[in-house]
């Protein structure tokens, strides 16, 4: 799950890193406000969003008084900001973060998270701060420093000092910087991160250690043991359709195409959604029904693929295992008796109580495609899709 | 022979007590799989359609003999049951529990490898592992598989069963599909499981299923350039995910440029494997390969 940089800053600051004072705002006024109660000009206000590359597209601006705040602030608030990681639709900014100045001298960059081949976290850290972190390793890898963490003994101020001295602190700030490499050890483990980035880490011209920027994402496995950041979700960053999808507890993305996809576990959904572009297609979602589906799972997810105006067929692929056939068509028959599809419908499905299952599809008038192979399903469903 | 299981593997099932951990305790005695107790802290003294419940895997082991365990404790709890079944001496510890916190699976990971150094976990997040004919210690659908040579090993559940199926379908059989799971963590990777096929003898063919994220395909690949002499069909999941967004598997996402399915085909290409791109005919490409 990803939160907002201030929810992450207000994290950070738990657990005493060094953020600067700032206040959210969600309108013009409550900015105003913020800026006031900062008490100091300039301010710069921030536009909160669940991606990166803010700052390029325009989305983090400098105000010398209350009146740049409130033109800034009504600029922002209601458009859709469209950075390098948003994807050309963009993300809606309904929030804003005003925060006071900090005078740069230099940026840093520093991150957590898991290095999957070694199953280890590590500590990343760059004096190429400010910058892309990709960008840099592509370019100038030799500029990042990555520390292993291990997994009895956890991160040591040792290593976290001798990265601080890598990264050319002067003397007198590095116990100040390790122990920011120290804490935000304590907030991926204690808050079961699954990423904790600082972009950057700032030095100031006054020589103070500042996290201008700060991110959070976390692992959804673990979000049973915080319920205060579940509170955190910003709905408005995900498509409502897959904010409605989980609430029925299926995995659906949207994507581009026009064939939907339904299917039971995600490496096969995975394999529809390459197998329709295989044949001529484009998928208009990933959605994985789960193994242990019942006939009213298989109606709502109908309904959400259904929402999607963009969707000329659907292609339902089920290896029957746990999900057996025969349900699958109860719930098939289900769904279309309320929800009346509009478009062409072609059925794969394979696997336990088959015979069944095809059979009450036959007797059940609908029209449907039925296909033996993921292949001749996926075919049918893009000729089926250039029809309509 | 075969790998991990076979028909003299007694397995005990811990959560057998649940809803799923009974139902499918039952469905793996009835393929024939020696399921000779469970598990369920508390209920120790009951009984699941005749197999006896222990409050604890010791206690299990003790009464049984069990070298195996299957797991379907609930998430908040499963790390530790992987723990409690080491501890205990279980030789192969199977994880069928999706959503394990990762935070709690790394230490887990490295605690087998350093102190029990021959134990396999498999999973978490998996579909388990299945010898046909002899022993189903998981929840796939047993009647799709059919007793063979070829070995399966995949982090897709519901794409095993389409690989073996179309298999199947052709009469060819599989020596062992073995499922290492969807997570960022699992307890055994493709070149683990790509070893123990190399030197089952009974193993003719690989078929090795991947999908985006992580770089164990690339380990995979790696390992088979120097160890594996046996033929092996490749496919990977997710040519079309769009990077940034996670594909279902908490492991499956395309991260910083990483973890693509075209640089795994590649590094697989390259360490010989054939790679298929249509799912559709895994089983047509093994079977010209065995003819060769």
């Amino acid at each position: 799950m990803k939160v907002h940089e201030h929810q992450a800053k207000e994290i950070f600051a738990k657990y005493g890193l060094p953020v600067p004072r700032g206040f959210p705002a969600f309108t013009v006024e409550e900015a105003v406000e913020a800026a006031q109660e900062l008490g100091t000009w300039p301010v710069v206000v921030k536009a909160q969003i669940h991606a990166g590359g803010r700052g390029k597209a325009g989305g983090v601006k400098l105000a010398n008084s209350v009146e740049e705040v409130q033109k800034i602030a009504a600029e922002l608030l209601g458009k859709k900001l469209v950075t390098f990681q948003t994807g050309p639709e963009g993300l809606p900014v309904s929030r804003l973060y005003i925060e006071e100045a900090t005078n740069i001298y230099k940026e840093y960059y520093t991150a957590i998270l898991l290095d999957r081949s070694k199953s280890k976290l590590i500590l990343m850290a760059s004096a190429e701060g400010g910058m892309e972190i990709e960008e840099v390793a592509a370019t100038k890898p030799e500029a990042i420093i990555t520390i292993e963490i291990d997994q009895f003994m956890g991160l040591r101020p040792y290593q976290a000092r001798e990265v601080a001295i890598k990264l050319g602190f002067p003397k007198d700030l590095i116990n100040k910087v390790a122990s920011v490499f120290l804490k935000l050890y304590d907030v991926y483990m204690k808050e079961d991160a699954s990423l904790v980035e600082i972009n950057p880490l700032v030095l100031t011209k006054e020589g103070n250690i500042v996290v201008l920027d700060a991110k959070v994402d976390f692992d959804d496995n673990a979000l049973f043991r915080h319920p205060d950041i579940m509170e955190m979700e910003d709905p408005t960053q995900e498509s409502p359709l897959e904010v409605e999808a989980k609430q029925y507890n299926l995995n659906y993305i949207k994507l581009d195409g026009n064939i939907a996809c339904m299917v039971n576990g995600a490496g096969l959904a995975m394999a529809t959604m390459d197998t329709i572009k295989l044949a001529g297609g484009e998928p208009a979602n990933f959605l994985d029904v789960g193994g242990s589906a019942n006939a009213e799972q298989i109606a709502n997810a109908f309904k959400i693929i259904l929402k999607d105006p963009n969707v000329k067929a659907i292609f339902i692929n089920i290896f029957g295992g746990i999900l057996r056939c025969d349900r699958l068509a109860e719930g098939i028959i289900k769904a279309s008796q309320e929800v009346k599809p509009h478009v062409p419908i072609v059925v794969r499905m394979e696997g336990t109580n088959v015979e069944l299952g095809k059979k009450m599809l036959e007797e059940s008038g609908l029209n449907l495609i039925t296909a033996d192979t993921m292949w001749e399903g996926a075919v049918k469903a893009v000729e089926a899709a250039k029809g309509v | 022979m075969s790998v991990l299981v076979n028909k003299d593997t007694k397995v005990i099932v811990q959560g057998i007590t649940g809803r799923e951990g009974s139902f499918h305790a039952i469905q793996c005695k009835n393929y024939g799989t020696q399921v000779v107790g469970g598990v369920t802290p508390g209920k120790g003294g009951q009984e699941v359609e005749g197999m006896p419940v222990f409050d604890s895997v010791k206690e299990a082991v003790d009464n049984t003999g069990a070298n195996c365990s299957l797991i379907f404790v609930p998430p908040p709890f499963a790390a530790d049951a992987i723990v409690e079944a080491v501890d205990a001496g279980i030789e192969t510890v199977i994880c069928i529990t999706e959503g394990i916190p990762v935070n709690d699976m790394i230490p887990v990971k490295h605690y087998i490898k350093t102190y029990y150094p021959n134990t396999v976990l498999i999973g978490p997040n998996c579909p388990g592992v299945i010898t046909p004919e002899e022993a189903k210690v998981g929840i796939m659908p047993g009647h799709i598989f059919k007793k063979g040579n070829v070995g399966i090993v995949s982090r897709s559940g519901t794409l095993t069963y389409e690989a073996a199926y179309q298999l199947t379908q052709r009469g060819i059989g599989q020596s062992t599909a073995v499922g290492i799971g969807g997570d960022p963590v699992p307890g055994t990777v493709f070149a683990d499981v790509l070893k123990w096929f190399q030197e089952d003898p009974e193993t003719e063919a690989i078929v090795l299923i991947g999908e985006i994220g992580g770089t164990a395909e690339e380990e995979a690949a790696e390992f088979m350039k120097e160890n594996v002499t046996k033929p092996v069909v490749a496919y990977i999941a997710g040519v079309t995910a769009p990077p940034g967004k996670r594909m279902g598997h908490a492991g499956a996402i395309i991260t910083g440029g990483k973890g693509t399915a075209e640089a795994k085909y590649k590094a697989l290409e390259e360490a010989g494997a054939t790679t298929v791109k249509n799912p559709s005919i895994i089983g047509e490409t093994v079977e010209k390969l065995l003819k060769g």
